[in-house]
Formats: structure tokens, sequence, C-alpha cells
């Protein structure tokens, strides 16, 4: 079942005037945030579908600078989140692509910073409620509405039990799991959805496995 | 956790509560949280809604666009002063369904209800229903309940987003929503508010989301007038023991499929319908100028 919770139903409390168009944007840029862990200094908006034909009517736009920026759906800041944007330094892009997606409100996210560069595809599947359909080119799905952990690890045998066996010991429970790998031995990527959000000193200990690259926390 | 319509009313019906109780209870398990914060949090969505309402239906708020604003009051001001032909019950519903859209337009604060575009017609019927029922403000909290559970099954089953299943997936389901929970509120059984959506669903089947410029505002402020007014209608339907000879879950599930076979320049494009009329191509141009040309 997609929808879980009556408050995705009743809710979200949110500047309009869409909840796929302008809240689920605002969500899908506030993940991308959140997973990047820093406000970068450039970031592109590339929009499919309904997205992109719609996009500045509905306020797409700001919405999707906005949760780049750290605002939350109800955050009056999200109107102006252009200029704020600009007085940041962050550089923004826009482009409507014509390229047909599974589904119709689909954005692509690219980002990054003099170190570091990230692109994630998002959907707002309707009423707020969004999914992040891929990461830096793996395939994954993820709600943004559950704590959450990524981990880039090498793809080696015993690498996700390890990750899991850490979890079981500090007895926080494992919501949904999906793992996925670019090859057979390359880089791969583990999106474990909590029932609670993860203190500091487990994000280190998972981190100091052998095999795990970097280990990122997304929280509610 | 409930699947369907039906399982929803058997499960009130076995424990003999509310359709809202279901829902609170199932939101409890799922979520291991407690029912007060539960409870606190949906008051708070309710407060969301009156003061939007109150600003719609007071304030003349008018959107970046200009396209709407200010028509919610209006009526509100007109029914005061006239004998209306509707009546004022109806028209209060009006009013505030209008009001509650004319705020979001114009980018302020609302509540989904089960979206932004549809934000209006639950409010617009609870704080009317309101004055004729006086509840208590946990009867009201319970409205928002009963109208997430329907809500809830309607978006597992089809959808309520207009981009993949047209207005009737937006306001048709809001329509529904508070159908079913004015039925509850006015005393009615589990099973009439599902007759109740039913009825409210039905009539709003087929409805196509066809946005003037993509902007959520023509017709959707409108559109949200009448979901409001259809609700209280149907509610009144299923409170006479009016039944629909197709059952509430057919309904939702014939909506998807209409919504399927939608084509997608109807479905929240702008593309096709009022979008495409001269007078909707003029406002686009007029809005978004030379910009959208490109886009052509």
């Amino acid at each position: 079942m997609k929808y879980r919770s009556v408050f995705d139903i009743i809710g979200p409390v949110m500047i309009g005037p869409s909840s796929s168009h302008t809240a689920g944007a605002a969500r899908i840029g506030l993940v991308a945030r959140q997973i990047f862990q820093k406000e970068p200094t450039w970031a592109s908006f590339h929009l499919y579908g309904s997205f992109a034909k719609t996009y500045q009517g509905h306020g797409t736009d700001v919405a999707l600078v906005g949760g780049v920026l750290g605002f939350d759906t109800f955050d009056r800041r999200i109107t102006d989140s252009l200029t704020i944007a600009k007085d940041r330094n962050l550089v923004i892009s826009f482009h409507e692509e014509e390229a047909h997606m599974d589904h119709p409100n689909t954005v692509k996210i690219r980002l990054g910073d003099k170190l570091d560069t990230m692109e994630l595809v998002g959907i707002s599947i309707g009423g707020g409620k969004v999914e992040i359909k891929e990461l830096n080119g793996f395939s994954l799905r993820l709600s943004g509405n559950h704590p959450a952990i990524l981990v880039v690890h090498d793809d080696r045998f015993g690498t996700i039990a390890r990750v899991s066996t850490i979890l079981a010991e500090k007895e926080i429970n494992i919501g949904h799991m999906e793992v996925s790998r670019k090859d057979v031995g390359k880089e791969a990527l583990m999106v474990i959805e909590l029932d609670q959000n993860i203190g500091k000193d487990i994000m280190v200990e998972v981190e100091s496995l052998e095999h795990i690259n970097k280990v990122t926390k997304i929280h509610e | 956790m409930f699947k369907n319509v039906e399982e929803l009313v058997a499960l009130a019906n076995k424990e003999n509560i509310k359709i809202s109780e279901v829902m609170i209870r199932q939101e409890v398990d799922q979520h291991e949280r407690s029912r007060k914060e539960i409870i606190n949090q949906m008051e708070k969505n309710l407060d969301v809604m009156e003061k939007a309402v109150e600003r719609g239906t007071t304030e003349q708020v008018k959107s970046v666009s200009g396209l709407t604003g200010g028509d919610g009051k209006k009526l509100y001001e007109y029914m005061q002063k006239n004998e209306t032909l509707a009546g004022p019950f109806i028209l209060e519903a009006v009013a505030k369904a209008m009001a509650t859209n004319e705020v979001n337009a114009a980018m302020g604060t609302i509540c989904a209800t089960p979206t932004a575009g549809a934000a209006g017609v639950v409010p617009g019927a609870l704080f009317t229903v309101k004055n004729k029922l006086n509840p208590s403000r946990e009867e009201m909290v319970r409205f928002l309940f009963t109208s997430g559970a329907f809500g809830f099954v309607i978006a597992n089953n089809a959808s309520i987003s207009g981009a993949a299943g047209g207005c009737q997936a937006e306001v048709g389901s809001a329509t529904g929503m508070a159908a079913a929970a004015i039925v509850e509120m006015a005393g009615g059984t589990p099973d009439q508010s599902a007759e109740a959506m039913a009825i409210a669903l039905k009539n709003m089947l087929g409805l196509v989301c066809d946005p003037i410029a993509g902007l959520v505002e023509v017709p959707c402020v409108k559109r949200n007038a009448f979901g409001a007014s259809n609700a209280i209608v149907a509610a009144d339907l299923a409170l006479a023991g009016i039944v629909s000879r197709v059952p509430c879950d057919e309904v939702i599930d014939a909506m998807y499929r209409i919504g399927e076979v939608m084509p997608s320049t109807l479905k929240e494009t702008a593309e096709a319908g009022l979008a495409a009329t001269p007078t909707g191509r003029y406002y686009k141009e007029k809005i978004f100028g030379a910009r959208t040309k490109k886009g052509e």
C-alpha cells in the first residue's frame, strides 16, 4: 500500500497551490538536501511530464529550490526561495525535458559544490507524497517519510549482514530495506528505512565496517 | 489495515465503533504513536483549515496571477444581505470551500485534503455542517479522521492525483470523503457513510483536470464549491436511506479505470479542455508571456 497514514490524506499543512506540484516538489528537494548533507553551490532541475508543462504555475520551481535550501512544505520562505537562493549564492537552472517517464510528475535534480556532486530522481505521487527512484545511478525506492540510512559500500559478501547486525544489537527495527549495485563486486547501495531516528554513534559504527564507504542519514 | 471500504465498514460494525475510531486505532497501531499525539496532530490540521476559511471569507485574497480571489468573500457577503435561492446552508459551504481554495491559490497556508487543489471541499462542508449539528471540537477532529479513512482507501486503490487520475481523483475524492464524514457527524451508520461516499463519487466520475495555464485556480476554485454542495446533498440522500446500486468499492475502481484511459492532455498538463479554450490560451499567454511560447 502506497499510503500508510491518515496524515498522508489529511495533510500536509503546506503553502499552496498544489500538493503534488508544490508540497511534493519541496519534499523531493528537501530529501536531496538531506542526502547531500550541506548547502550546494549549484543545482539543476530537469522536469518531466506534468511537472515540465505546469511548473511555473504551480510554484514547482520555488518549492524545489526551497526544499534544496532546507525548507519544509509549510515554510513561508518557499515563496521567496529564488531570491533567497541568489542571496546565498546558489546557482540554479530549470530544464523542461521531453522524454516520457513512467510517472507524470518526475524531476531529476543534479546538485553539487566544489567537492561533491549528486544526482537524484524523484516522483510526486499525489497529496504531497513522494518517492525517490534513483540516486547517483542506483535504482531505489525511498519515501522520505521515515527515518532512513543510505549506505554506500563495496559489493562483498557479508556486508549487508554486518550492517543489519549492528542495528539488531541496538534494537532498531528495519521497516523497509533495499539493496542495489552497479555491477557484481562493484559499488553498491543499501537503503534502510527505520522505525526511529538513530544517533551519530551508530552511524560511526556502521561507517567503520570493512567495505563501507559512506553512511548518510535521512530523518523525518 | 483495512484495504477497502467493505473492510472498513465491517471493522466499524464488528466493534460497534465509528469509522473515525477505526482510523484512529489503525493509526495508533501502525505507527506506534500515542492516541493523544495523533489527535493533537489532527487538531492542528483543523486549526489550519479554520484559519484558511476565516481568511478567505473576510480578507480580499488575490492569487499571484490575478485569476482568482475574493469570490468566497463576495458570496459570503451576498448571502448575508440577500434572500438566496439555494438557501444559506448550502451556499455557506460553497463560500467556505471557495475561500479555502482562493487562499491556496494565493500561496497561503492550507491543509491538503486529500490534495491542495481539492483542499476546500472538506473544510467547506465541515465548517458549515458544524453550525447545524453543533459538534464538540473532538467531533470536528473525528470528521477529519472519517474523511481520511475514506480518502485512504481511494488513495491506495485508485488515485488522489490529478496528474494520474484527473479532477475526479482530487475534487471527486474530497467530495466523497466529506459526504461520508457528514453522515457520521449527523449520526448516520458506517454503512450510510459508505453509501454517501459512493453516491457523491459517482457524480464526479469522468471529471478531467484541465486548469488554465496549469494554475490551481480556474476551474479548481469553483469545482471545490460544487464539491462541497454535492457532499451535503449526497449525505442527505444516504441519511434518507437511499443506497447506491453500485457498491462504494466498485465506484472507486471505476474511478481508477476511468483515470487510466483518460488522455494525459486532460490530466494536469494544461493542454486540453478549459486550458485549451481561446480564453484559456489568452490567460496563459498573458500570465507567462514569451516564456511559455517556446514550450508549446
